[in-house]
């Protein structure tokens, strides 16, 4: 599965509840539509850090990189591309953002 | 500002003269200041008493109140309002310490029961506690992140500067070894809803102990959220977020200081900084919850809900538009993260002959 489509399915499986992903874009911000509080930034940073075997830190924890499907598949693409070690031990990612 | 002591309560439940400054606080939006938080506090007051009277002794049908005092000052305000409405033999203040609690808020809480010359009880909520494994729950969920914790150490858990940068409001834990060497370290999910879980096991076991009172003596519990704290779901569920009355939610904190100087309440409990006294080391409310102190959250919050624009707002507090933008960011974020906190029980279908218009 390509990146951004992964991203885009944890975000509607573990915060949308089933909602339908109709009218929401790749841009929107989840904060604006309501859709993740910090507790879900929380759940989203455990995911990243797991799925991708990458460490987030402090400072990487801002809307730029995590409150859009764009804005974390940049984000995740860079860390991976920057990361030899995590992209090899990723598994499976097709960086097609 | 005139100091009136407590044992002067308002005569009537009748409606206080409407303050004159309410008319201009709604029109003078242009000239934006502090002073539009200043109320008539003589009249706030007396309003106040009358509603808790009507409220409690007709439509709770209670004979009198049950308030938690903490030492802070909105207990504090909370319990002279409801002394002054209702007089000394239908009010009980409890004192509600634990194995984390300040011995500063017990002295505090005395000091005000003896210039009420309030009726009180002490319950020492530890063993309760301990027994439902709050302490040692907390201590596990902080070992997820520091495994060296251990129950000698003390903690606090903080949240990052909400004002100078866009950073999401996670938590982190601060730990204190015996040594007082400190460690610093971002909670992760499972841990910060662990420790979060566990402590507010304390608030609920609270609430349990104020019900127990009201029901032994046929009483209502009173709330004492102000309203930076009530908008905001600065609560917990079910534990101090539940009370039958809650006679201060539609005042922002500055004004309950205002009360809290007409009342005369003992001078240090006036100077006392806020604080959660939830956690054994000190932490303020800016550190835990809001991203400023509450003078300056208080008017963030005022003229956010006047339609003020942040650049109106910025020069009076000394921050930069971009702050203040921020800040009221934070508010309507905070506000939809804890709508749920505000939520009764959920029916799935209307029940018309109880519903509230009925009782």
């Amino acid at each position: 599965m390509a990146l951004k489509d992964e991203l885009r399915q944890f975000v509607t499986d573990s915060f949308m509840y089933g909602k339908p992903y109709e009218g929401f874009a790749d841009s929107d911000s989840f904060i604006e539509r309501g859709i993740m509080d910090s507790t879900a930034v929380m759940e989203l940073v455990a995911y990243l850090e797991k799925r991708y075997r990458i460490a987030l830190q402090d400072k990487d924890l801002i809307p730029d990189n995590l409150d859009s499907v764009n804005g974390l598949a940049r984000f995740v693409k860079s860390r991976l591309q920057s990361t030899y070690a995590g992209a090899r031990d990723a598994g499976p990612i097709v960086l097609r953002a | 500002m005139q100091v009136q002591s407590f044992f002067e309560p308002s005569a009537s439940i009748s409606s206080p003269a409407p303050d004159p400054r309410a008319q201009t606080m709604s029109i003078a939006t242009t000239a934006f200041s502090a002073d539009v938080l200043n109320i008539d506090a003589a009249a706030v007051s007396a309003g106040i008493e009358g509603k808790i009277r009507e409220i409690v002794l007709h439509r709770l049908n209670r004979k009198g109140v049950v308030i938690a005092i903490s030492g802070g000052i909105d207990s504090s305000v909370v319990a002279a309002l409801c002394f002054r409405a209702l007089g000394t033999a239908r009010v009980l203040g409890l004192m509600l310490p634990e194995a984390d609690s300040s011995p500063d808020s017990l002295h505090f809480a005395n000091l005000l029961a003896r210039s009420l010359g309030l009726r009180t009880h002490v319950e020492d909520i530890a063993g309760i506690l301990n027994a439902a494994g709050c302490y040692q729950r907390r201590d596990d969920a902080i070992r997820k992140v520091i495994p060296e914790y251990t129950a000698a150490y003390k903690c606090k858990i903080v949240l990052p500067d909400q004002v100078n940068s866009s950073a999401y409001p996670i938590f982190s834990v601060i730990v204190e070894s015996p040594l007082g060497e400190r460690t610093k370290a971002r909670l992760t999910l499972d841990s910060y809803l662990g420790v979060v879980a566990a402590t507010n096991f304390k608030q609920r076991t609270r609430k349990m102990m104020e019900y127990y009172y009201a029901d032994l003596f046929n009483y209502a519990v009173a709330g004492t959220p102000n309203r930076l704290e009530f908008d905001q779901g600065f609560f917990v569920k079910n534990g101090d977020g539940a009370a039958d009355l809650k006679p201060i939610a539609h005042l922002y904190k500055t004004q309950v200081y205002q009360l809290a100087a007409y009342f005369g309440i003992p001078e240090e409990i006036q100077k006392r900084p806020p604080t959660t006294d939830t956690y054994p080391l000190d932490q303020s409310q800016e550190e835990f919850y809001f991203p400023l102190p509450y003078e300056r959250m208080d008017l963030c919050l005022y003229a956010k809900n006047h339609g003020l624009q942040p650049e109106e707002v910025a020069p009076l507090i000394e921050l930069t538009t971009e702050q203040v933008a921020r800040v009221y960011r934070v508010i309507d974020a905070t506000r939809n993260a804890t709508r749920y906190l505000h939520r009764g029980p959920v029916l799935c279908q209307e029940v018309p002959e109880v519903s509230d218009d009925v009782v």
